[in-house]
């Protein structure tokens, strides 16, 4: 077979495209046009976009899990995780035993105008406190609002998917999700 | 001849107004059919979408956008020639409207010397990239200048000599009369649908073709530009209203040399079945002439969102080596075929 | 000397300097173009001053250290796990692969070795970042050379790749998925048949590119013959990778220092090229990436089963010593020398990237090339600017 000139093969591949983005569809509908559908982009504000479920998105807290004990912002690579607290007394967990002392957390702060989305912080904690969420649209008009507090924090945790299944092979156990 | 019997004044008043709105929406077609709509396709994406239907508006916004911002000169520009740059691209397209005929009685004035006077005044935009490349003050300008200016005289030369082919054949300089003469011939005795010159001058029609791409310096041929290397070329300091008026002599260009090639080589505005100065078809002659248009425009833009660029040595090979020495054999064997029968 | 009357020697003299005062008046004199730092041509922030006689360029030097992050200063101030999110800045287009090569510096001062899972599971990670990492550059050196539409393949078809990589990591740039010891997570169920699904795609991307820009006539016009590095100046410059492959020189870290990973398990082999320009390059980096995608399947046959992590205690303190680990990146071979004092961060690291010494090679090869191979040069030896100052 005699080869085509390149420069035919290259307006080839362009028309090809452009064909394969109006038409998408398969059959007689071929002649309807589609460019919505052959199209690969996603028409950000109208249609949103599907990050996987491990997307780092955003950090939600699960503040009954916390314990203030400060590993996540001490192994912040750049420090923006702000956590106060103070110890009170609860009442003790069987019937005449001595009463515990819990931490309470005044202050969970994130700053996301400093995070750099390592996931560092949701692995340390030991508690089940931290968890990754895939939301991304929490962009503000002043940085200063980038700083969740903890009932911020605390909201996104409606949106935390359940951990997957893993592929075959695996000898991880799927992890819970507190809700 | 004419449809109305208008005074002078009128029917000059009537054309200059209809120009104006020509052009701009010649552009404005051209951008939103091919370099909007099309290259999004081409590129598996949908292109602007959201302003007015099937983001039709978008030229329209961009133009808004455009008239508010901030006229910058820099600072050792040389001012006067740096304003007046884009206002002589811009009449190098204006003037090339002047002959592009689109019925036999609408085009803004019937020339006898036509093609010539195309040809003239479409080199005339190579002056005003000259002096933008050269007032910006900027060396990336100045090379995008230098270049476009090398480029532009090499590429002149094949144009006129593809176009000679035609003129030959036609036996005219006149537009409109290479339009008759295409609506009057027969192949091989068969007239029904004309002889459009792009069957006897094929070669003819795909140098000028060729040519055209580098007189509009679009894609392989478009070092003055060369967003990645010049960033920008002649134009990298033009802002707002100023790089508006390039743009849209850029459009305007490649609408009215696609015109040229509709008119030359496609038949124009004649329709098969009509006399040629039926006045119907000043009616439908736009119409054809339009269609005829979009069809080499596609070809046009469809190269150029898909080669790559050469470089400006290898440009000039290929002009001085390949297309010129090519068009004369072009003229000659035309001229043998038109002594034999 | 002969006796010449004043008269003579003054006339001598004076057509001597109008002779002078002529070849001054002609002199064109050079012209210094700043290609950088804000050039499209330069991926960010490199700047090349070149010195023009007309189109030609006398001499080319990189000026580098415009985006210098001091990366290896700051790892000093981090620890092991920290420093995971620094490196994977560095080369930003194949992060996974940057994180490594530190990971098994760390792991073999430690003495541990990661499960065979783990180092499955790397390797195919490994595989998909070069992946996304040089299907752009084809599309990339499209742009380079002036054609609009092979980016815009390249973007949508990376994209693909970069969701398989979040998919797994969470991640699509910074995965920081790597840890000392293993890997942070399992891979996620249904995620093989979805990479398979997508490296047939990415096996389309490279027909595609073959036709758009390799047979491509103009574009061999531009790039054949330009920007020609001999095997003996590739092997002086110190170039690594795609590069040194395409100067005709058989040397893969995969196949001949491989660290551990699970590249000796697969049947592939290493490309090269004779020529040594720029098309060469672009060739070399195309079949790479369609190599890739057949390691990977590959891969994904054979992943076994087993723990993902190795026993390692929670808070990691690296005894005290000195590892080098090298592994062939995306962009060439990437080292890192990795001293301890057996703190929980570690005393000195010194990265060797790839970008910074292929670029060293910009002065010698730009002698003499007219500006536009400036631009094919720089696109064909494909460097990224954090990796080069990082």
């Amino acid at each position: 077979m005699p080869q085509l000139p390149g420069l035919i093969k290259g307006l080839g591949v362009t028309a090809r495209t452009a064909g394969r983005t109006l038409f998408p569809k398969r059959g007689w509908k071929t002649i309807i046009p589609a460019p919505q559908k052959g199209a690969v982009t996603v028409q950000y504000p109208h249609e949103k976009e599907a990050p996987p479920d491990r997307a780092r998105g955003v950090i939600a807290l699960h503040e009954e899990n916390c314990t203030a004990c400060m590993l996540c912002s001490r192994s912040c690579p750049d420090w923006c995780i702000y956590i106060e607290g103070h110890k009170v007394k609860a009442p003790p967990r069987r019937a005449g035993g001595k009463p515990r002392t819990v931490n309470m957390i005044d202050r969970f702060d994130i700053d996301y105008a400093l995070c750099m989305y390592c996931g560092i912080c949701v692995d340390v904690c030991p508690f089940d406190a931290l968890f990754w969420t895939p939301e991304y649209e929490y962009s503000e008009p002043r940085i200063a609002d980038l700083l969740h507090d903890k009932d911020r924090l605390g909201e996104w945790m409606d949106t935390v998917p359940d951990f997957l299944d893993y592929e075959a092979g695996s000898e991880q156990k799927v992890r819970k999700v507190p809700r | 001849m004419s449809l109305l019997a208008l005074p002078y004044w009128q029917e000059t008043a009537i054309k200059l107004g209809l120009a104006l709105v020509v052009i701009p929406t010649a552009s404005l077609i051209l951008v939103y059919l091919f370099l909007f709509k099309m290259m999004a396709f081409m590129q598996s994406r949908l292109g602007p979408n959201d302003t007015g239907p099937y983001g039709s508006l978008q030229l329209v916004a961009e133009a808004i956008k455009f008239l508010q911002k901030e006229d910058i000169h820099p600072a050792q520009a040389d001012r006067r020639v740096f304003r007046m740059a884009p206002v002589v691209v811009l009449a190098s397209t204006f003037l090339l409207y002047v002959v592009l005929p689109a019925g036999p009685d609408a085009v803004v004035q019937n020339l006898d010397t036509g093609v010539f006077y195309a040809m003239a005044v479409s080199s005339l935009s190579v002056l005003g990239i000259l002096m933008a490349g050269w007032a910006s003050a900027n060396k990336y300008a100045l090379l995008g200048g230098l270049r476009a200016a090398g480029q532009l005289i090499a590429y002149e030369l094949p144009l006129i000599l593809a176009v000679m082919g035609v003129v030959i054949q036609a036996e005219t300089l006149n537009l409109q009369g290479i339009v008759e003469a295409q609506a009057t011939g027969e192949i091989f005795g068969f007239g029904a649908i004309g002889n459009p010159f792009i069957l006897t001058q094929f070669l003819a029609f795909l140098i000028f073709m060729i040519s055209a791409q580098a007189e509009l310096t679009q894609t392989p041929f478009d070092m003055p530009v060369a967003e990645t290397e010049l960033v920008g070329g002649f134009h990298v300091e033009y802002t707002g209203f100023r790089f508006l008026l390039f743009f849209m002599a850029e459009f305007g260009t490649a609408f009215a040399f696609s015109a040229l090639a509709a008119v030359m080589f496609l038949g124009g505005w004649w329709i098969p079945g009509f006399d040629v100065d039926d006045n119907v078809l000043n009616i439908l002659g736009p119409g054809v002439m339009l269609a005829k248009i979009l069809l080499i425009a596609f070809f046009i833009f469809w190269v150029r969102f898909t080669y790559p660029r050469l470089r400006e040595d290898q440009l000039q090979k290929f002009a001085w080596k390949v297309l010129i020495p090519l068009a004369l054999g072009n003229i000659v064997l035309t001229g043998i075929f038109k002594v034999v029968f | 000397m002969t006796a010449t009357s004043d008269r003579e020697q003054m006339a001598y003299v004076s057509a001597q300097a109008a002779d002078a005062r002529i070849n001054v008046e002609l002199d064109t004199g050079d012209m210094t173009l700043n290609i950088g730092p804000q050039h499209p041509a330069t991926h960010g922030t490199l700047r090349i001053a070149a010195r023009l006689d007309g189109e030609q360029v006398i001499a080319a030097e990189p000026i580098m250290g415009y985006m210098h992050r001091g990366y290896e200063k700051l790892c000093e101030v981090r620890t092991y796990p920290q420093c995971t999110t620094l490196i994977n800045r560095i080369d930003w287009l194949g992060s996974f692969a940057n994180e490594v090569p530190f990971i098994l510096a760390a792991e073999r001062l430690m003495g541990v070795e990661a499960p065979p899972r783990a180092q499955w599971i790397r390797t195919i990670l490994f595989e998909l970042s070069r992946i996304a990492n040089l299907s752009l550059f084809l599309g990339d050196m499209g742009v380079q050379v002036g054609a609009l539409t092979p980016v815009f393949f390249a973007f949508r078809d990376r994209e693909r790749v970069l969701n398989q990589i979040e998919e797994v990591t969470g991640g699509r740039f910074h995965p920081n998925f790597d840890r000392i010891g293993g890997l942070k997570d399992d891979i996620p169920k249904g995620w093989v048949d979805e990479t398979r699904s997508v490296m047939v795609k990415m096996r389309t991307f490279c027909d595609e590119m073959e036709d758009l820009l390799v047979g491509n006539e103009i574009f061999q016009a531009r790039c054949r013959g330009v920007g020609v590095i001999p095997a003996d100046m590739a092997l002086g410059y110190g170039l690594s990778g795609a590069n040194l492959r395409a100067s005709g020189i058989d040397w893969d870290l995969r196949r001949d220092a491989n660290p551990g990973l699970a590249w000796d398990q697969i049947d592939w082999r290493v490309w090269t090229h004779p020529d040594g320009d720029s098309f060469a390059r672009y060739w070399v980096r195309l079949q790479e990436t369609r190599e890739a995608t057949r390691m990977v399947d590959q891969l994904l046959d054979g992943i076994p089963s087993g723990p993902i992590m190795a026993k390692v205690p929670r808070i990691i303190k690296v005894p005290a010593g000195e590892a080098y680990i090298s592994t062939e990146n995306p962009l060439g071979e990437m080292g890192y020398y990795v001293v301890s004092k057996g703190d929980l961060g570690p005393f000195r690291v010194k990265i060797r990237t790839p970008s910074f010494n292929n670029i060293s090679v910009v002065p010698w090869v730009m002698k003499g090339v007219y500006v536009p191979d400036v631009i094919t040069i720089l696109g064909s030896l494909y460097f990224i600017l954090g990796d080069i100052d990082r």
